[in-house]
């Protein structure tokens, strides 16, 4: 949308969109069914980086809006502020994500330290990039150090995933997927974990993680001999490239109704912001990455960027809300780990 | 009334209790176990209320069973090919009636 000057690329348009009335129940409002009257945070357990916009893939329901025009890319600099920050802390996971993250030109030396530091990394590859030219030797990287994989792969067939991500792309992805089981990616007692994301290729919820996985695990074996380890289904939350897919669909209204009237207090207590803390490109620090997409910031007097991060300060604050959060609170809970109930 | 079946209704369907709370409380519980998880999956289950749903020509139920299907993992194959098991039981259906006129022709001719 960025690529194209469109309107709903700016956050502010999109909030316009997302926070009217419309007759339907604030967040905020429906959140107090959880017992507890403000979404706060906990401890911090997930340092979750977007380390850059730029793309290879141009996704229908991406987030980020990322792609190949995008130009927002973390510096080394920045990747400096978060080694210092992630030293100074008991923080043990680092969850590294995009754009394709690959394509940051300090993607090896950023994982390379962060072994140093033996912290657990992981790396949201959208699988294709590992075949693409100028990157094959990456799966190899990621295996010796012991980074583990996420991917998305929205459906175990082609003409499913192809609608959602690009023509072609399922095929990659097979070829890419075949490449990482070699390195022992996926596979039992390996030490290389390799899992999946399922998004819903529209306008509706996910099914059940545990009965998707068993489908996913039975057919990608018997069509193409291929494992992995966890299957991740994730909803779509109204906002960037879905919001506009939403409205063009004239599916707006009844996705948000079906998100409502899908709220789980159990998941609402269990959101993935509790816990995590998510880095722009820039090094400003955000709740969520979809709070980062949608430019809402960490509020009160918590440390609002990379340089200043103070840990304590980010613990228990008051968490940013909107009609968006509805997304990870519906059915089962969505996270970056999939299901949260 | 515009048309007979209105897309706003089907929320509404709760609405039945009102008449009977008594049949509508059985009817909502056995109707919950029956499409809960057991020796078949529920995207099976959903699967087959999706082709039911097509042979008693219910606009509400495909509406429904549509999303479940979706919601509970299935693909426009799938469900196309679930579709297409209900239009041959009712093709066949029709078909093997043809015997009974057959029978009756058998009778009356020489």
């Amino acid at each position: 949308m960025t690529a194209f000057g469109e309107k709903l690329a700016n956050a502010n348009e999109q909030l316009k969109i997302i926070n009217q009335p419309a007759g339907l129940p604030k967040f905020e409002e429906k959140f107090k069914q959880t017992g507890e009257d403000k979404l706060s945070a906990r401890e911090l357990e997930i340092f979750q980086v977007n380390i850059g916009k730029l793309c290879n893939q141009v996704c229908k329901h991406c987030h980020v809006d990322a792609g190949p025009d995008r130009s927002e890319i973390m510096t080394r600099e920045t990747m400096k502020l978060c080694l210092d920050a992630l030293s100074k802390s008991k923080i043990q996971i680092v969850d590294i994500t995009g754009g394709a993250p690959e394509m940051n030109p300090n993607f090896k030396w950023f994982i390379s330290e962060l072994n140093k530091l033996n912290k657990h990394i992981m790396v949201r590859s959208n699988l294709t990039i590992l075949i693409a030219n100028g990157f094959k030797e990456y799966p190899g990287f990621l295996a010796e150090n012991k980074v583990e994989i996420i991917s998305s792969l929205p459906y175990y067939t082609a003409s499913n995933t192809d609608r959602q991500r690009g023509e072609g792309v399922f095929d990659k992805s097979i070829r890419a997927i075949r490449t990482l089981n070699e390195l022992g990616y996926g596979k039992e007692n390996s030490g290389l974990v390799f899992n999946l994301v399922y998004n819903p290729i529209g306008a509706f919820l996910p099914p059940k993680q545990e009965s998707l996985e068993r489908d996913y695990k039975r057919e990608l074996w018997n069509r193409f001999g291929l494992v992995f380890n966890n299957l991740f289904t994730i909803t779509n939350l109204p906002i960037s490239r879905f919001l506009d897919y939403l409205i063009e669909s004239e599916n707006y209204l009844s996705y948000m109704n079906r998100l409502i009237s899908a709220f789980n207090p159990a998941a609402a207590l269990n959101v993935m912001c509790r816990n995590t803390i998510s880095v722009g490109w820039d090094g400003r620090l955000y709740d969520c990455d979809f709070n980062q997409m949608l430019e809402l910031p960490i509020s009160g007097n918590a440390s609002k960027y990379i340089k200043d991060f103070d840990p304590n300060s980010l613990t228990n604050r008051l968490i940013v809300t909107g009609q968006h959060c509805y997304g990870c609170t519906a059915g089962a809970g969505s996270s970056c780990g999939g299901s949260t109930v | 009334m515009e048309t007979y079946y209105n897309p706003e209704d089907l929320p509404k369907f709760e609405t039945m209790k009102e008449g009977s709370p008594e049949l509508w409380n059985k009817f909502s519980d056995w109707y919950g176990a029956v499409f809960a998880e057991g020796a078949l999956s529920e995207r099976e289950k959903a699967l087959i209320a999706l082709a039911v749903a097509h042979a008693v020509q219910c606009p509400y139920c495909i509406d429904a069973y549509t999303q479940a299907s979706l919601e509970k993992g299935s693909s426009l194959e799938q469900m196309t090919e679930a579709v297409h098991v209900a239009c041959a039981i009712r093709g066949g259906a029709s078909l093997v009636h043809g015997l009974q006129m057959k029978n009756v022709h058998g009778k009356l001719t020489m």
